[in-house]
């Protein structure tokens, strides 16, 4: 079954297709310049202690973003 | 005619350049090395043409200093050379519709297309070149693969013909048509890659990194000094230095000058204080192994690709202080010297966060020339001296950032940052690397250094030293509990840190005087190149902010310590 959730929520790992970015215009250009936008598929490799930076992983390329940003990205796994 | 390159953070447009114009820059394994632009030139069309570095940025929207820098540069240039990441077609795209859209002459180099190749990743070089009606060339700049051809095709560059409406759909098709990607395993260094973010096991690999970073630089700087510089000055030097004293008459103007004082009819290198002892002993002897220790070890963190990863890893604590991860970037460049610690402030954010970087770093960040002279002043005393020193220091930088993240309005950014791949260091851009600092620390460091020993002789000739010294005294003596004379390198500090720590040499400090005068001397005031560069990133008033601060800072410091080390 298909489920919505925020990004951080996601096991690391696991395949996770962006649906929306919760952003202003400012972030939501930000990330589309690192490849994040909606319809790509992306995976979290970890999260830092304490709300700390997630790691991204977008087709092989890796990218740190903060714990408030990845919140606001919201995916749709496979549970 | 301005050629400029363009592209995104760590794409390697700095390789290149060094390729086009043989103008050495510095080149590293993570975004935003490239704080401002080189500019150099390069035959072209059988004339010298100027060609330009620009810093990296993802878009023609800047979100830094450091891109506004690069944004900047589009307008006065002729033609551009977009330097693209072969590894991410797709991410380059973006800043390559960008640059379409401006109409102005473009030719693409394909870089890292060596590390494409290894990565399964396949581009069809042609159908990209019909696509987008501009040369594209695969290139590898580090080893020079394609340089040739890019040069001998800049001719070809023209304004793109291509149209498009929705951007990222454009780059969606682009890259659905010209590109293939084959899946292979992890290799060791992916392995390595995944385990120095995860928090379990990237917290003691960047406890061991730091830790065997540190012990390096000492074994390094320490073996350098006593094997090969102090032997040098010793033995080889001083007869000559003894024999040029005796032809002065050994005293008067000019002795003291050239020479300095016999100390018991010998030379003491460290005491001295003439040009010709002190003067090449500080800088050659003292400072120099240590700086060539330092930016050994720097380079290689820089070139292998840690840097980012540990600006991940300590970006919960650096949000403490004001500043994301990425802020330990400027605070590592200024442990070499604080000039292009300041200068790389500008890969953060806000001013805000410039601000607290250039404060705190400009403070507690001594610089190597500095840790040298302290190492060589207080690295008897073990951990006792120079534990005490640099704990200090640090106290004094997590403290003040606390403190500036309470005071200051707004919040820190938060962190947004490519992660390379590790790429194994590339010795011959690590020695270039190397001996452009080194040279630059011997052309902008020495004649300071000689001009700090040359006025610390004048001021003493004409007393200036004394009436200082009772001017100070309430302050140096009765707070920091301090003879006089330290006056002396207070006021040398401004010039040079490194003469500074020298000049306490011959006062016969204790230790615990020795603590409070390297702690004073490292937090209150930057040296005047230091001052300089971040009156210029600063602006003057947030320049003047920082020096309200690092004078009541030095007053509270100076006096705790007096009162707090045991006599």
């Amino acid at each position: 079954m298909m489920v919505r959730i925020p990004l951080v929520n996601a096991y690391p790992g696991e395949p996770c297709r962006v649906v929306q970015i919760q952003g202003g215009r400012g972030l939501i250009r930000r990330l589309y310049a690192l490849g994040i936008r909606e319809g790509k598929v992306i995976r979290k490799l970890t999260t830092q202690f304490m709300r700390g930076p997630v790691v991204l992983d977008i087709g092989g390329a890796q990218v740190a973003i903060g714990f408030g940003m990845a919140s606001k990205i919201i995916v749709e796994v496979d549970r | 005619m301005r050629i400029l390159l363009m592209g995104s953070p760590n794409v390697g447009k700095s390789v290149i350049f060094t390729r086009l114009t043989g103008v050495n820059v510095i080149t590293s394994n993570y975004p935003g090395t490239t704080v401002e632009y080189t500019k150099g030139t390069m035959r072209y069309r059988g004339e010298r043409v100027e060609v330009v570095d620009a810093p990296g940025t993802y878009s023609l929207d800047p979100t830094s200093r450091a891109e506004e820098v690069a944004v900047a540069m589009v307008e006065e240039a002729d033609l551009i050379i977009n330097v693209a990441d072969a590894t991410n077609l797709e991410r380059s795209l973006n800043l390559t519709l960008d640059l379409i859209r401006i109409g102005k002459p473009l030719i693409i180099a394909l870089n890292l297309w060596d590390e494409a190749k290894h990565k399964g990743v396949k581009i069809d070089v042609k159908q990209l070149e019909e696509l987008l009606g501009v040369p594209c060339i695969p290139t590898c700049a580090i080893t020079g693969e394609g340089i040739k051809e890019l040069v001998s095709r800049l001719d070809e560059a023209c304004p793109s013909e291509f149209t498009y409406q929705d951007k990222w759909e454009t780059i969606g098709q682009i890259v659905s048509q010209v590109q293939q990607v084959t899946h292979r395993h992890h290799t060791v260094w992916e392995r390595l890659a995944d385990a120095s973010v995860r928090p379990f096991t990237g917290i003691p690999i960047a406890l061991i990194v730091l830790y065997l970073s540190f012990r390096l630089i000492r074994f390094i700087g320490e073996g350098l000094i006593g094997l090969i510089f102090d032997p040098l000055f010793e033995h080889l030097w001083a007869p000559l230095m003894l024999k040029l004293s005796a032809l002065l008459g050994g005293s008067g103007l000019l002795h003291g000058i050239l020479i300095g004082e016999l100390i018991d009819g010998n030379i003491e290198f460290m005491e001295s204080m003439g040009l010709l002892t002190t003067g090449l002993y500080v800088p050659f002897a003292a400072v120099l192994p240590y700086i060539f220790a330092f930016y050994l070890i720097l380079s290689l963190l820089e070139d292998s690709g840690y840097l980012p990863r540990l600006a991940v890893l300590v970006d919960t604590f650096m949000h403490r202080l004001g500043l994301h991860g990425l802020g330990i970037i400027p605070m590592l460049l200024g442990l070499g010297c604080n000039v292009p610690g300041s200068l790389s402030t500008r890969i953060l954010e806000t001013r805000r966060e410039r601000f607290i970087a250039a404060t705190i770093m400009a403070i507690a960040v001594p610089c190597m020339a500095q840790i040298a002279m302290i190492a060589g002043l207080v690295g008897k005393y073990g951990a006792k001296g120079l534990g005490t020193v640099f704990g200090t220091l640090f106290i004094i930088w997590v403290g003040l950032g606390i403190l500036l993240n309470r005071i200051l309005k707004g919040e820190s950014p938060e962190i947004f940052v490519d992660i390379p791949p590790y790429r194994p260091p590339y010795m011959k851009t690590v020695a270039k690397k190397i001996w452009m600092r080194v040279k630059w620390f011997l052309k902008e460091a020495v004649p300071f250094v000689l001009l700090g020993v040359f006025i610390v002789n004048v001021l003493y000739t004409l007393g200036i030293i004394q009436i200082m010294g009772k001017l100070a005294a309430p302050i140096v003596t009765g707070l920091f509990g301090l003879p006089q004379e330290t006056v002396g390198a207070l006021l040398i500090g401004f010039l040079r840190k490194d003469v500074a720590v020298g000049m306490l040499v011959p006062l016969g400090l204790t230790l615990r005087q020795l603590i409070i005068a390297s702690v004073i001397l490292a937090i209150y005031f930057p040296c005047v190149a230091t001052f300089t560069t971040l009156a210029k990133e600063l602006g003057l008033k947030d320049m003047l902010k920082s020096v309200a601060i690092m004078i009541t800072l030095t007053i509270i410091v100076g006096t705790l310590l007096n009162l707090v080390l045991p006599r």
